[in-house]
């Protein structure tokens, strides 16, 4: 009958055959799946990036809809790399972040250290002190603003507690000295969980016969730290570093609500600066190749750092 | 007595490091405690000197939060009395509530773009995601670093040219905008969090699916997504938190109708300044959510900030 010739055909037809007829082939769906997101990406990345540079080799200003751009070719990357100013503004995004990544890694990596002593509640310990990590930028930056008050900040008032001066006799904020300080330490308390959880999970890493070998070999503890302890962990900081350089180097949100990039421009990290230029100067051809120089150079270090990283694991 | 062992600290070495672990958390959650008890402060006992801790607790910053407020003469408050107990708080202050505040409505906006961003870069980002994961797709590699590195531009210098071209096609302060804009920055996190879960769920479970006569669709819903349920479900936590707190773009690409919660709370402005308890209380609103799901995630925690680097 013609119902079993169906039956014995369908039986007879190889596997990968049949599924190209009842569905579609995995060459198509794969397509299908990753189509979308780098169409997305495109559209909202990529051709926006496309567009920055174009405009960086224009004299664009974004708020007069009616005047036509004008090609002034490499005169924007000329006059960015060589005003002083920006220079300025690089310095302080220097000092932001090698001191936040310096304390970061200290604080995080003693913690992580502590942690691993697996007292008794550790988990529930490690739980809270990540909290401030999750949190708001803009919102974080906003209440340590009240923090830092002269007059009624708590700040002030428990480092006069313990120094025994006047809690209105310094300004964080309004400060020339302090501002640049006052920005490390917030984004230090925020942060520093983070590199503490990549530390943690490198020290778990390390497999307990590697310490138990160097005590039968009778090596000393201190020598145990530095010879398996810190070679083993060193990947994982790496990473951590290269997320925080990466993350400080675009510090937006955190460093505005604070300082607002003040007192006159202490504080103005390479980002405020350019949003300066961008959404209050109006200079969007200008900003572009602003945005393009910090690009490159974001990338450029990564791409070093990256390197660096991956001559480490293999060792 | 338990065996002897090199790598278990002693009791005392426990006991030093559990008390200073202890320390630097109780330290480090002194600003998060006060500025949810300044919520509860009256605006004179904010800025008192010195910082009361003992206070007497009100909700006149909740209620300043959500309400406009204005002043009236003590006719008019004599012959119209408070009718609920919100109201009764501002009359010390010869003021009745004219109507709600703004804050309600950012606070919503803050759920519809977060949760909007969310639902579409887990969709997005479990399709692509599957596909990395399972089939060989040419210059794989390339195409995630690419993904990734979209990651690493700073907000402001995607904004210029995002605020052109929302300004060209109408987008500007608009919901759909700013779900668009949030699902393209989620997406990368989306899609190497995700790859990273797909790859620890066993092929062979498909290809059973297959040979019992599933098409590969089949196969992905009905074998692979609830055994990738955990990890889509963290990696939407990790995307709403994202969404949630993001400023830059906020702050730039919108003013009224989609203006999200962070850029509004540094703005609540009082009597006379900024209005300490209101701002406290606002923070606290939109803050506490963000914590109770870093506790629920707590065990993907390092996973998700890590792009999927460092798993545990």
């Amino acid at each position: 009958m013609t119902d079993t010739i169906a039956n014995r055909a369908a039986k007879a037809t190889p596997q990968k055959v049949a599924r190209k007829i009842k569905g579609l082939s995995d060459r198509a769906i794969a397509w299908i799946f990753v189509a979308p997101t780098i169409f997305l990406l495109l559209a909202i990345n990529i051709f926006p990036l496309i567009w920055t540079i174009q405009l960086s080799f224009t004299n664009y200003k974004a708020n007069r809809l009616n005047r036509e751009p004008e090609f002034i070719g490499l005169r924007n990357y000329e006059r960015i790399l060589t005003d002083s100013d920006i220079w300025l503004n690089m310095q302080a995004t220097a000092h932001f972040l090698f001191w936040t990544i310096a304390l970061q890694v200290l604080i995080g990596f003693t913690l992580a250290w502590l942690i691993n002593k697996k007292f008794k509640g550790n988990d529930l310990w490690t739980t809270i002190i990540v909290l401030p990590m999750m949190l708001s930028p803009a919102v974080v930056g906003n209440f340590w603003k009240f923090l830092y008050q002269p007059q009624i900040g708590l700040f002030n008032y428990i480092i006069a507690f313990f120094t025994g001066k006047e809690p209105s006799s310094f300004e964080m904020l309004g400060s020339v000295q302090l501002a640049p300080w006052s920005i490390v330490i917030v984004d230090t308390w925020m942060w520093t969980p983070f590199v503490m959880l990549i530390c943690l999970a490198g020290l778990r890493s390390i497999p307990d016969y590697i310490y138990e070998a160097a005590e039968v070999d009778r090596a000393s503890k201190l020598r145990q730290f530095f010879t398996i302890t810190i070679p083993m962990v060193l990947p994982f900081l790496m990473l951590a570093v290269l997320f925080r350089g990466i993350e400080n180097f675009k510090m937006f949100d955190l460093v505005v609500q604070l300082t607002g990039g003040g007192p006159g421009s202490t504080t103005e990290l390479t980002s405020i600066n350019l949003k300066r230029e961008a959404f209050e100067k109006w200079r969007t051809g200008y900003a572009s190749a602003y945005a393009i120089i910090l690009f490159v150079t974001v990338f450029g270090l990564a791409s070093i750092y990256v390197k660096a990283l991956n001559k480490v694991k293999e060792r | 007595m338990s065996a002897y062992s090199v790598t278990e600290p002693s009791t005392r070495s426990k006991w030093f490091a559990g008390s200073l672990v202890i320390l630097y958390a109780l330290i480090t959650m002194i600003p998060l405690a006060w500025i949810m008890l300044t919520g509860f402060k009256s605006p004179s006992d904010a800025i008192s000197y010195p910082p009361k801790v003992v206070f007497e607790p009100t909700l006149e910053g909740y209620v300043n939060l959500f309400t406009t407020r204005t002043r009236q003469t003590q006719d008019f408050l004599e012959a119209n009395p408070p009718q609920n107990w919100a109201d009764e708080i501002v009359r010390e202050y010869d003021m009745v509530i004219v109507g709600p505040s703004k804050f309600g409505e950012r606070f919503l906006n803050s759920v519809i773009i977060g949760f909007g961003s969310t639902f579409l870069s887990i969709f997005l980002g479990t399709l692509a995601a599957y596909a990395f994961s399972r089939f060989k797709i040419p210059l794989a590699d390339d195409l995630l670093f690419f993904i990734l590195s979209t990651r690493m531009m700073p907000p402001i210098a995607v904004a210029i040219p995002i605020f052109l071209m929302y300004r060209n096609l109408g987008l500007s302060d608009t919901h759909l905008g700013m779900i668009l804009l949030y699902t393209a920055v989620n997406i990368s996190l989306a899609v190497w969090l995700l790859k990273g879960f797909i790859d620890e769920i066993p092929r062979e479970y498909e290809e059973a699916a297959l040979i019992d006569g599933y098409t590969r669709f089949q196969a992905f819903y009905k074998v692979v997504l609830p055994q990738a349920a955990t990890g889509i479900a963290s990696t939407a936590i990790f995307c709403l938190i994202f969404a949630w707190n993001e400023y830059a773009f906020a702050v730039l690409l919108t003013s009224a109708t989609a203006q999200t919660a962070p850029p509004f709370i540094p703005t609540i402005i009082g009597v006379g300044g900024l209005d300490w308890p209101a701002v406290a209380a606002g923070a606290t609103i939109f803050l506490l959510p963000v914590m109770i799901f870093t506790i629920l995630l707590r065990k993907h925690l390092l996973r998700g900030i890590t792009f999927g680097a460092v798993r545990k």
